[in-house]
């Protein structure tokens, strides 16, 4: 990058008229792959699902014929399916709230320069570097629900603070078990939450407080009516994050509960289950539905920030 | 920054050639002389006993090649998964491992494998087979899988130790579950676990031995093929004994699998423990004794009766070596296949001809029952109804587990026979 020699004496001269006329050429090639790759492995793929999922074929023979949306009735009219959604439901609001709490008072108490800021950052980080299966065999064991001389992780922990009333059942619990599974989950991503938070704070210019507070504004109008409004694009890009990755989420119960575990169902555990038993039909449409769950959670995402990129 | 760039894309190139040539060769293997046979026997004791049966093939067959496709994980589900891939592919290994019986049903119906009725007839197989086993093999009419190995699902475990602490005479023989229960309860009013359970499909287990045990042999048989109602009042009593005991094992089962269940009796802080003659390898690998440390009888009320489940081998349509297909399958069937294999595995061999003097003191006793005994098909390892019917029934037994809906349970388990029962 020296500045000696004039940069345009060095760059071959492009030979003009030939390319130049045929300007869209070279970027159509270099996009080609990315569309094919995509076009085939994603899109390709979701349609030959769809296609699945609207035949007659629940076991590993070839399709019966065509069913039409049979096999979405069939779904939303199963009671286990219907309180898997539910489940689903209750772990994506606690695992939200719960990382985004945790996430935004950490990046908080960061924020305010507390001492050994780095060392914190990095604790409230390592458990994301763990996958969630490896988590998973532990907080397996971390919430047996062994209660009594038997008790072992939490309840046991529970039982020699004399706080025997907090054991429970944590996961096996037929109404509330799922919100055991969502504890690990929050554990391993609110310090994720908590980066995004801290970028955002890091993002505000001190000249915007220091003009608040000339302002006269208190600290609390001065989070309101300016940092608040600073962070809402952080905690939505949060929000979408967490959110399609709690919606997605298998491997965490697979890995604590097993596969076959009523209390923890979700879609994507019955997809699997369904999968396995070749009833290739019930699992693609279960597999859709999730994919449509998800949407509803992203495409607008992608519409708003599409948009503000146009208004630029 | 532009070198980097160039040297990124150079690496890129060069692993997608990689990728590519390594799947150019993978689909030229599979020459004449490999057999390549699929299981899911990756580890433990199933892994040393498919290395005794490799011995004894090469033994026999010094021209073929032995290809080991074993898939681990998932206890099977792993391996069935990617078999189904290969098999819908067309690209079948030249035998797979599957559970012996109805499980074979979505194979057979799907044309996947052949048919070995003329293999038997031609073999010789018919008659080193106990008739019992091969009338449970039996889909209609045809014979489709060589077993490999026995074993007996309705064992009874127990700790005589423990029942002495209980007051309970040990080694007590009872004539009914009723009477066991009513055993059971004292011991939990001495603060033992009475009898210890693990996860959904080792509830499945119990289930069938209690079944068993109310129903009779026949009756159980008739839950198959439609003969006994599901919904019926003797299915109805069978399942308040099941909710009963249900409610007389340990409380954190969801978390546990079979060894931590059998290792509770094995510690002595459970009594008793109902589980396949597999346990027997953790007994013995602790150094437990027969008869002194533990006991190993019938589930109470199925005396007489042997409740088997066999692993087996298959030749699929259109194998790649159907020559070395038959090979392997006449290790399987061999003598000396049989004794190598099961000593290995710790289970008991099919046919009734190999020679077992050498079996340990628990086999010895199993093969005892399985020349005289009764034959009936375990409903949690495959051999009494098809993949489908045994996924409605454990997600029944599972949902059971967690809401202790008896009426539910009965409900979810005449719906699943309803959906799944063979016309």
């Amino acid at each position: 990058m020296s500045s000696t020699v004039p940069s345009a004496v060095k760059r071959p001269r492009r030979p003009k008229g030939r390319i130049g006329g045929h300007g869209w050429v070279a970027p159509v090639l270099l996009i080609l792959p990315t569309v094919i790759v995509i076009g085939v492995f994603v899109y390709g793929l979701i349609g030959s699902n769809i296609h699945t999922s609207l035949q007659d074929r629940h076991n590993i023979g070839p399709s019966q014929g065509f069913a039409g949306l049979d096999n979405y009735r069939d779904l939303f009219t199963d009671d286990d399916f219907i309180y898997s959604l539910r489940n689903l439901l209750l772990y994506t609001a606690t695992f939200l709230v719960g990382t985004l709490c945790l996430g935004f008072l950490w990046a908080w108490l960061l924020e305010r320069k507390a001492r050994g800021e780095s060392l914190f950052r990095a604790i409230y980080l390592f458990p994301m570097a763990v996958s969630f299966v490896a988590s998973g065999v532990v907080w397996r064991w971390l919430l047996n629900n062994a209660e009594g001389n038997r008790a072992s992780g939490l309840n046991r922990l529970f039982g020699s603070l004399h706080l025997d009333f907090l054991q429970n059942p944590w996961w096996t619990d037929e109404r509330w078990g799922i919100l055991a599974i969502a504890v690990p989950a929050i554990w391993q991503l609110s310090g994720y939450v908590m980066a995004l938070f801290l970028a955002g704070f890091r993002g505000i210019p001190e000249e915007l407080r220091e003009a608040a507070r000339i302002d006269g504004a208190s600290e609390w109008q001065l989070y309101r009516h300016v940092i608040f409004p600073q962070l809402s694009p952080v905690a939505l890009s949060a929000i979408i994050i967490i959110g399609h990755m709690s919606l997605k989420v298998f491997d965490l119960i697979m890995a604590i509960a097993g596969q076959t575990n009523y209390t923890t169902q979700v879609p994507a555990t019955q997809m699997w289950i369904e999968f396995t038993r070749g009833d290739y039909a019930k699992s693609a449409a279960i597999g859709t539905i999730l994919l449509l769950i998800v949407a509803i959670l992203i495409v607008p995402y992608l519409v708003s920030t599409y948009r503000q990129e146009r208004r630029r | 920054m532009n070198a980097t760039r160039k040297a990124l894309a150079a690496g890129l190139a060069a692993l997608s050639l990689l990728a590519v040539s390594a799947c150019g060769s993978d689909s030229e293997s599979g020459s004449t002389d490999e057999v390549e046979v699929f299981t899911w026997w990756a580890e433990g004791s199933e892994k040393a006993g498919l290395d005794a049966l490799v011995k004894v093939f090469d033994e026999q067959n010094p021209d073929l090649k032995f290809v080991n496709g074993a898939v681990a994980g998932g206890a099977g589900s792993d391996a069935k998964n990617v078999l189904q891939s290969r098999l819908q592919n067309g690209e079948p290994p030249a035998t797979f491992q599957a559970h012996a019986g109805a499980e074979l049903t979505d194979y057979i119906n799907a044309g996947q494998i052949e048919d070995l009725t003329d293999l038997y007839e031609e073999k010789g197989w018919n008659e080193q087979f106990p008739e019992g086993l091969l009338e449970r093999l039996k889909q209609d009419g045809g014979i489709y899988s060589v077993p490999s190995n026995i074993h007996r699902a309705n064992v009874l475990w127990s700790n005589p130790a423990v029942l002495k602490k209980a007051g309970i005479e040990a080694n007590k023989s009872y004539d009914s579950l009723g009477a066991w229960i009513a055993d059971l309860e004292k011991i939990k009013a001495k603060g033992i676990i009475p009898l210890s359970i693990a996860t959904d499909w080792t509830q499945v287990h119990l289930l069938e031995t209690v079944l068993l045990a109310d129903l009779g042999a026949e009756a159980y048989n008739g839950l198959w093929d439609g003969s006994t109602d599901w919904a019926g009042s003797e299915v109805k009593a069978a399942l308040g004994d099941y909710s009963k005991l249900i409610a007389l094992t340990n409380t954190d089962r969801q978390g546990l699998d079979w060894p931590d269940a059998t290792q509770l009796v094995i510690d002595g802080e459970a009594a008793f423990n109902i589980m396949g003659d597999w346990a027997e390898a953790a007994f013995q690998e602790q150094g437990k004794k027969l008869n002194t440390d533990y006991t190993a009888v019938p589930v109470p009320g199925t005396e007489g009766v042997f409740d088997f489940l066999a692993d087996s081998f298959t030749m699929p349509v259109d194998g790649p070596n159907p020559e070395g297909t038959e090979a392997w399958l006449d290790t399987i069937a061999s003598d000396e296949g049989q004794v190598a294999f099961n000593k290995a595995k710790g289970s008991i061999p099919a046919s009734t001809t190999a020679d077992t003097a050498s079996f340990g003191e628990y086999q010895q006793t199993a093969i005892k029952s399985w020349s005289e005994d009764e034959i009936v098909s375990s409903l949690a390892h495959g051999a009494a109804t098809s993949v489908n019917w045994l996924t409605d029934i454990t997600a029944a037994v599972a949902k059971f587990g967690s809401n202790k809906d008896v009426a539910g349970l009965q409900e979810g388990l005449a719906e699943a026979a309803e959906d799944n029962k063979p016309e």
